[in-house]
């Protein structure tokens, strides 16, 4: 993942509809109308949120009929999660560390 | 368990990390406070952080650099804007050469740690410790994962990863 990809991924899920919207379409695909109809917002306002999930290849849009299906890209998805945990398992490694030192301290 | 609870603010891009010793507020202080205690716990393992300078005091800096397999030796600093000994510390910490002067236009993260007695979950008298890390940007992102340190975020993906296992 690119800065710039990473960046776009973070911003996207920065946002509780946003999130919202990745974990149900995750478990199945939706419509841009069946997801308006869930938040208290325009279908425009839906219809941009799932534009800046795009951008960030979280889902992927496809047009059937006269609906937009929005599908989860779970590679992304999964790149996004590992990322994080990671990041978390640095810092609880580093702690760990600390109390190592001191539990040296203890048996001298 | 050391750490008792991580709580991550992807709007704020914090991550808060509170965790508890049982030893005194004193003897956790000195980890931050004696550079040779510092060095063992800063790097990951594989990527031993050296610090060259630790003036700690306000105002003062830090310099370290961390050896990377990869043949690479990225320097760091560190600039102490407040201590409160054996209670608080807030430190600004950015990439930087082998003076400690700060190079290239990536804005540098703040942290605070608070050093307090508690009594601990696990039973007795101890010592917790939090540490919120604050980060401005995330075009640190690979240059920190380099130097083993860790970016302030998370993202409420528990949700997620609990609907993607299930299905």
């Amino acid at each position: 993942m690119s800065d710039a990809e990473v960046d776009a991924v973070f911003h996207a899920l920065a946002d509780a509809t946003r999130r919202d919207i990745v974990a149900r379409v995750a478990v199945r695909e939706q419509s841009v109308s069946a997801l308006a109809e869930r938040y208290a917002m325009s279908f425009a306002a839906v219809q941009k949120h799932v534009a800046v999930l795009e951008r960030a290849s979280l889902v992927r849009k496809e047009r059937r009929g006269r609906e937009q299906i929005v599908h989860a890209d779970p590679a992304t998805i999964r790149r996004a999660r590992r990322l994080l945990d990671e990041l978390e398992s640095l810092w609880r490694n580093r702690v760990d560390r600390m109390a190592d030192i001191l539990e040296e301290g203890n048996q001298q | 368990m050391t750490v008792i609870s991580s709580e991550k603010d992807p709007e704020a891009l914090t991550l808060t990390i509170v965790s508890e010793f049982s030893a005194p507020v004193e003897r956790v202080w000195r980890l931050w406070e004696d550079p040779r205690q510092l060095e063992r716990w800063w790097g990951p393992p594989g990527y031993p952080a050296t610090f060259t300078r630790h003036d700690f005091s306000v105002p003062g800096r830090s310099v370290y650099y961390m050896d990377v397999p990869e043949g690479d030796r990225p320097y760091g600093w560190w600039s102490f804007l407040s201590i409160d000994p054996p209670r608080f510390l807030e430190i600004e910490d950015g990439f930087g050469d082998e003076t400690g002067e700060p190079t290239g236009d990536i804005p540098p993260g703040t942290f605070e740690v608070t050093i307090e007695p508690a009594e601990l979950a696990a039973g007795g008298p101890g010592t917790r410790m939090t540490i919120t890390n604050r980060f401005v940007s995330l075009e640190q992102f690979d240059r920190l994962m380099e130097m083993g340190q860790e970016i302030g975020m998370t993202l409420a993906l528990g949700q997620i990863d609990d609907l993607l296992a299930g299905g």
